[in-house]
């Protein structure tokens, strides 16, 4: 009988499904055609334009929640999925995550426009010198090579981060080859698969390479590369609404907290507060939506010590406790992409130079992309995100050229710039609870690798709030307390 | 009672996917289209157990797929990984040969053992492994990366190979000098990319990969990568029909300048 009704079923749907005919498409045709669309929306979206793809949502948050988190960034989103996946009954525990940029308008491509996620160049790599960042990063590699079961939304395609192991390349100097060696050494032991080059065998693997200068290469065998930003973004966010998590556009603004003094044995007054109601400036309006709660995620990346100040972090007087700023600020770092059609191959990894400039292919095509960190007197202007090209040509480019004498002629085809959520103090994250407002946490000052730390963090975020202590991998290293103690967490491979 | 919120959840999380994706401003325009929306989602929105149903199934291959691919720790404590391997290897009913031996050997271990002139099963080392068809996995390969002279490797039709475990075979670097990839349906272009580390191969098959993209150029940009290896299997003539419905996102992807001046868009807008 069910046989019966199956085949019923099929047959009514036969036609339905048949309602495309099949036809083989000009990819080329089509695509100009999606391109003039787009162009045509983007203009539309510009100021001075009522064109909208969608009504706004007027929807406002949620009056209370248990968790309200502040940015929907990759890290932001992280912890809202891993609170979900992790609470102890469905729906028990209540989560928002507010985030501004979405505001522009719900469908359009340029949401997101200034957040660092879509803007990196989405490596991921274990060569890093601090177990704990290197533990994180082999769980995040974890979760990208399963995360079509962690992230998996019924009816949906599976995810595919389009993941390209390829490795991370790091070239060592006479004066940095110790460091690399022993760097190594602790990758190893953490677990990390990397092996050590000397100039003459990567002379051999790698014939483009120029090895003047370098005394040593380590190179990733496993869980390094690079892959789609967009597409964990995406997924990690569909996963959690679909589990049900809120998510609001608007911007935080401030916070109203209760604050109770406390005088210490040697008379010092200290002031510990409780945020009680999250303020949100809804898009284009006036109105402005409270959200009662119990605990508050700062993972607004390279905004996090705007949101930490609403909280009063960082106003108190000089040496006190609430005078220690989240040393987070936002630095633009540049990103071009160049067309080089006889560069090197198949094999080309993520290369870091000795100067600290780094490169990696795009594609088949013969593109290539790439960058340096500006010392700190280059350092640009931050008020937008305007990309500097004299930067490439005299500052990346010659580094480069030196290193892949093929990259000598090149064409420069485009470019874009982002901030990186730099930590000032010690190019670290903070994680963790703030001794002073016990309901904040921080997840934040990634300084340039937080896309690929993100599952870890979200899941160390999810453990302290819903177990009180971290389960998996003990990021205390990190906390905010090291600023006020003024003890550094310093990472030595920061690109 | 929880059926009216899970079936309005069920219909959020398709408008939420269709305003995901990167490049599809225009998606609207499919969205119309029900057949897109695939049937699976089209009876979620009305039967809410179904999702629970699809759960269950997901859950129960995994749970197999997992089974079949544990480490043989049994096997590699008493005898050393060199048996473990060959134990592991057999139950997915695949082939092995150790070193100094001339034929292949499918049947169970025992035989393998009285076959052996080795006195000591400690001795052996695995020279080649033919586990084509089998249902070997990026965990399984747990029991295979640490042989230490191995030569020559059959994963063809291997339905769970992927990117990942091709850069778990790295470790066979220095010894691999054979590799069949044939036919894995997971195997992409990213992955090949691996190979290039792979100094000792000399004989490649790529054929049937039907995952790889721009098939004539990644032959021969394995080639400049491999040199020294005969690659066999992706003609350079070989390029892919268009695939019907193929998302803007790999529309994109061969138009990698399009794709950049829009990135370059995007953040101005
Ligand atoms: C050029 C470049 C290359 C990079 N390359 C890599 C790489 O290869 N590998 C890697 O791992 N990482 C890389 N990164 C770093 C990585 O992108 C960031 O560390 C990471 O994306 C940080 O994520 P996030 O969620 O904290 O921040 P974001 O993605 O910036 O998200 C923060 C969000 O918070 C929102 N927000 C801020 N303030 C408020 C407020 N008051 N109210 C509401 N919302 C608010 C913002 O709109 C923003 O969307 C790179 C970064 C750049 C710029």
């Amino acid at each position: 009988m069910f046989g019966g009704r199956t085949a019923l079923l099929l047959r009514g749907l036969r036609p339905w499904l048949r309602v495309e005919p099949r036809r083989h498409r000009d990819s080329f045709r089509d695509f100009t055609k999606e391109f003039d669309k787009f162009r045509q929306k983007a203009k539309g979206i510009l100021p001075g334009s009522d064109w909208t793809p969608l009504p706004i949502s007027r929807d406002l948050p949620p009056e209370q929640a248990d968790v309200v988190i502040v940015g929907g960034g990759v890290v932001g989103w992280s912890v809202a999925y891993w609170l979900k996946r992790n609470e102890p009954q469905s729906g028990a525990v209540r989560v928002v995550v507010v985030e501004r940029d979405l505001s522009v308008s719900c469908l359009s491509s340029a949401r997101y426009a200034k957040a660092s996620t879509v803007l990196s160049v989405g490596g991921i790599r274990q060569q890093y010198s601090m177990p704990e960042n290197i533990q994180m990063s082999l769980f995040s590699a974890n979760f990208l090579r399963l995360i079509d079961e962690y992230l998996h939304v019924i009816g949906q395609p599976p995810v595919d981060v389009q993941f390209n192991p390829s490795g991370y390349l790091f070239l060592a100097s006479d004066e940095t080859a110790a460091i690399l060696e022993e760097n190594v050494k602790v990758q190893r032991m953490e677990g990390a698969k990397v092996s050590l080059l000397s100039p003459a065998e990567l002379k051999k693997k790698y014939p483009w390479m120029n090895t003047d200068g370098v005394v040593l290469a380590s190179c990733g065998l496993e869980n390094e590369g690079w892959f789609d930003p967009w597409t964990l973004l995406n997924a990690l966010r569909s996963k959690a609404i679909s589990m049900g998590v809120y998510q609001s556009c608007g911007e935080v603004t401030s916070f109203t907290s209760d604050t109770t003094e406390m005088v210490t044995q040697d008379g010092e007054q200290i002031d510990f507060s409780r945020i009680k109601y999250v303020n949100v400036h809804m898009p284009n309006s006036t109105e402005y939506a409270s959200i009662q709660c119990s605990l508050v995620v700062n993972a607004a990346g390279a905004w996090s010590s705007k949101v930490a100040e609403m909280a009063g972090i960082g106003t108190g007087p000089p040496d006190s406790i609430s005078g220690v700023k989240l040393p987070v600020e936002p630095k633009k770092r540049y990103v071009y992409v160049w067309h080089c059609p006889d560069g090197p191959g198949l094999g080309f990894p993520m290369l870091i130079d000795t100067t600290g400039a780094y490169c990696r292919r795009e594609g088949l095509g013969g593109n290539y992309l790439g960058g340096i960190s500006p010392t700190e007197e280059e350092e640009p202007d931050i008020q937008d995100l305007e990309v500097d090209h004299e930067f490439f040509q005299e500052k990346v480019w010659p580094k480069l050229a030196h290193r892949v004498p093929c990259f000598e002629s090149l064409k420069v085809k485009s470019s874009w710039a982002g901030y990186y959520d730099y930590n000032t103090f010690d190019q670290s994250p903070v994680i963790g609870l703030h001794p002073l407002v016990d309901n904040l946490y921080f997840a934040t000052g990634f300084s340039g690798h937080g896309l690929q730390q993100a599952p870890a963090v979200g899941q160390a975020i999810a453990e302290l709030i819903l177990d009180g202590k971290y389960k998996t991998i003990d990021l205390e290293a990190f906390s905010f307390n090291r600023l006020i103690k003024g003890e550094k967490a310093l990472e030595r491979n920061v690109i | 009672m929880a059926a009216p919120t899970l079936l309005r959840q069920c219909r959020g999380i398709v408008s939420l996917l269709y305003s995901s994706s990167r490049y599809n401003s225009s998606s609207t325009s499919s969205t119309a289209n029900p057949a897109k929306v695939g049937v699976l989602q089209y009876l979620c929105n009305r039967f809410y157990d179904i999702e629970t149903f699809v759960e269950v199934s997901r859950a129960l291959k995994k749970w197999n797929l997992h089974r079949n691919n544990r480490f043989c720790i049994e096997a590699c404590e008493r005898y050393g990984y060199e048996v473990g391997a060959a134990v592991f290897v057999l139950n997915l009913k695949g082939r092995i040969r150790a070193w100094g031996q001339n034929n292949w050997h499918q049947n169970s271990i025992t035989k393998w053992k009285d076959d052996l002139n080795f006195q000591r099963l400690e001795e052996v080392r695995l020279e080649a492994i033919d586990i084509s068809g089998s249902i070997i996995s990026y965990n399984g390969l747990d029991n295979l990366v640490n042989l230490k002279a191995l030569k020559y490797l059959d994963l063809s039709r291997c339905p769970n190979i992927d990117d990942w475990s091709l850069s778990r075979l790295t470790v066979f670097r220095d010894t691999l000098e054979e590799l069949s990839l044939a036919g894995c349906p997971q195997i992409t272009e990213r992955g090949l990319a691996c190979l290039h580390h792979f100094q000792n191969l000399k004989h490649l098959d790529v054929s049937d990969l039907p995952s790889v993209q721009h098939k004539g150029l990644v032959r021969i940009l394995l080639e400049e990568m491999l040199p020294q290896c005969d690659i066999v299997g992706m003609g350079y003539g070989e390029t892919e029909p268009p695939v019907e419905g193929a998302t803007n996102r790999r529309e994109m992807e061969e138009h990698p300048e399009a794709a950049i001046n829009l990135k370059a868009r995007e953040i101005h807008t």
